[in-house]
């Protein structure tokens, strides 16, 4: 298996270890010998997608970028991570921090952006710290601050903290969450390439999707797009969770079958169990059957085509004994919870979701309960400013859909047969 | 409120923005860690150092959960109920720490908090703890003795 970001270099998150690995090489072959738009050219000939869960083709967006300088350019780089499932970018913060850092100056360079904004979670307390300690180190190296490698180039990088809001994570949110305003996201158009952080051309990319520029300058853009699956290439940092015996994260190459991620590296599911479902992508993304599982390769387009997405790679599983009602219910009350408020579907719409599964739950649910569900969903999805509506209605449309008979034996009160002491089952 | 040192900090961290209202995150943040929680002087205080209006202060400090709007407890326990926690026993370990904090009395040391995932979830179930350090892979007999160490800290200190 190919290894881009997460290498196994003991102490690869000293600057040090990253320089003698070949570290920084890419920068200064960047800024040495390399126009900008060479750089762009490069990054879209890697077909290198975003990271963040929209797999939107990095070089393009970057080439939306204007090329003048009347006005400063900004770079937001995507550390919000609060997808539930998905802790990935936590572990480039940790293990190779100087490989993000210097993705992050290249990009500055290939856009003419004199300064990077790191936006990350505030729970990252620990991660935060990691990170601004590698700033620190390359500022005193010289690899960020005035005149890098002795030319015009130069680029600031700071760490803008959050406070505990899932919707910072989108785009146009985290740029107001950085001006110092609520998270609320805004509509688009005008897109952020024209007119983002206080009005200015602005870029934003997630933490993983700018740690592989580094390769793709030093490698070249066709030798990843050779890795992986060819629509959606290079590797993944998949994090699974949930019934597995091996949780953790992993490094593997787009197109893997899922089931190779859960038999041979997750050391297959907890108790030998069978699968229920699996979410394949953080919570936002439709769940899988088992049938599908069985089947299944792990890149954008294989899940599209059966209706799912790759989202951020968060692979949550869950075995035969899940009580799937809780289990929507659960992700139900967080999009409930982190809904900004801003567009009356999604406010109320979430709300009304929560409400009728609990009632499915409570034994009260009438079997209308479950169409009402799927058109409360229905009325928010594409009805909202931002895509958290999408987030919120695609897990309820798709789990009812796939697993309509639990949501059924709920309401006609038969016993699913679900263990007595099942964990899952003391929702509060 | 601050001392001149974290005033100095401030103005470092408002030349990191064309706008200074843009440190009004990383202000509520000094003056939280300093005093625990943000209270109503805080934001206006907060509001009149970066010339924004305390009711704009007021709307960004209660829409981030980060940010306490009364005080806790010396330690406030965040525990993640999410679906990845859930499945290995975030609520029953919920559970066991709330019934325990009562039976012990012990509400005033501790304040114990449901939160949404914290992106930990391959060591679940876990909780944060002051916004600070990661608890993962708990157990109760983890919990027990993590719980015992806060309270023993907190002796020694007097
Ligand atoms: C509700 C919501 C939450 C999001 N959260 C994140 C996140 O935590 N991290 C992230 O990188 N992208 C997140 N995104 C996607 C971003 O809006 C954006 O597409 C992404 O950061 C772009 O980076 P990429 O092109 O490198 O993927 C979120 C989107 C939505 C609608
Ligand atoms: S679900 Fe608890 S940390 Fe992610």
């Amino acid at each position: 298996m190919v290894k881009i970001i997460l290498k196994d270099i003991h102490n690869l998150h000293k600057i040090d270890v990253y320089e003698s690995n070949g570290g920084y090489k890419a920068l200064k072959k960047a800024v040495k010998k390399m126009k900008p738009d060479e750089v762009i050219e490069e990054v879209k000939k890697s077909n290198l997608r975003g990271r963040g869960g929209a797999c939107f083709p990095t070089g393009l967006k970057w080439s939306f970028m204007p090329k003048g300088n009347e006005k400063p350019k900004y770079l937001c780089c995507n550390g919000d991570e609060s997808e539930p499932g998905s802790f990935k970018d936590r572990e480039i913060f940790e293990k190779n921090p100087h490989q993000f850092i210097e993705g992050t100056l290249i990009a500055c360079y290939a856009m003419g952006v004199k300064t990077a904004y790191v936006y990350i979670r505030g729970e990252y307390y620990k991660w935060i710290k990691l990170l601004q300690k590698a700033i620190n180190d390359a500022y005193k190296e010289g690899y960020i601050g005035e005149k890098i490698f002795g030319t015009k180039f130069s680029a600031d990088i700071y760490i803008h903290k959050g406070a505990g809001a899932y919707i910072c994570g989108e785009e146009s949110a985290l740029m107001n969450s950085i001006e110092g305003k609520r998270g609320y996201p805004r509509v688009k158009p005008p897109y952020p390439a024209k007119n983002g952080l206080w009005g200015n051309p602005t870029t934003i990319n997630n933490i993983e999707t700018i740690s592989n520029i580094p390769e793709i300058i030093n490698k070249g853009g066709d030798r990843f797009a050779s890795v992986g699956a060819p629509k959606h290439p290079g590797t993944l940092l998949f994090g699974v969770s949930g019934h597995v015996n091996k949780p953790g994260v992993y490094e593997l190459e787009t197109g893997i079958p899922l089931m190779t991620i859960i038999n041979d590296y997750c050391g297959g599911v907890l108790d030998g169990k069978e699968i229920k479902m699996v979410i394949p992508g953080g919570t936002s993304m439709p769940p899988l059957t088992k049938e599908e599982c069985m089947t299944i390769k792990m890149d954008d387009a294989s899940l599209k085509k059966i209706g799912s997405g790759i989202g951020t790679a968060g692979v949550i599983v869950m075995n035969e004994d899940t009580d799937i009602v809780k289990v929507l219910i659960r992700i139900t009350k967080f999009y409930y919870h982190e809904s900004c408020g801003q567009c009356t579907p999604c406010r109320e719409g979430c709300g009304w979701m929560l409400r009728l599964l609990k009632r499915i739950d409570e034994g009260k649910g009438r079997m209308e309960d479950i169409d009402m569900l799927v058109n409360v969903a229905n009325n928010i999805e594409g009805n909202t400013i931002c895509a958290f509506g999408e987030a919120a209605a695609l897990p309820v449309k798709w789990t009812i859909k796939k697993f309509r008979k639990d949501f059924e034996a709920r309401i006609k009160e038969v016993d699913l047969k679900l263990p007595p002491k099942n964990i899952v089952h003391a929702l509060r | 409120m601050l001392t001149n040192k974290e005033i100095k900090k401030i103005n470092e961290i408002k030349s990191h923005y064309p706008d200074e209202k843009a440190a009004l995150l990383p202000l509520l943040w000094i003056i939280q860690e300093k005093y625990g929680w943000i209270s109503e002087e805080a934001m206006r205080y907060a509001g009149d150092l970066l010339n924004i209006p305390y009711e704009q202060v007021l709307g960004v400090a209660t829409f981030y959960t980060m940010f306490n709007k009364k005080p806790t407890g010396k330690f406030h326990l965040q525990v993640c109920t999410n679906v990845s926690c859930m499945l290995r026993g975030g609520y029953e370990l919920f559970k066991y720490i709330e019934d325990k904090l009562k039976s012990e009395n012990s509400e005033s040391l501790f304040t114990i908090e449901e939160v949404e995932c914290l992106g930990s979830c391959a060591t679940a179930p876990m909780m944060q703890v002051n916004n600070k350090e990661f608890y993962e892979n708990l157990t109760k007999e983890k919990v027990d003795e993590i719980l015992e160490y806060f309270r023993k800290s907190t002796k020694k200190e007097n």
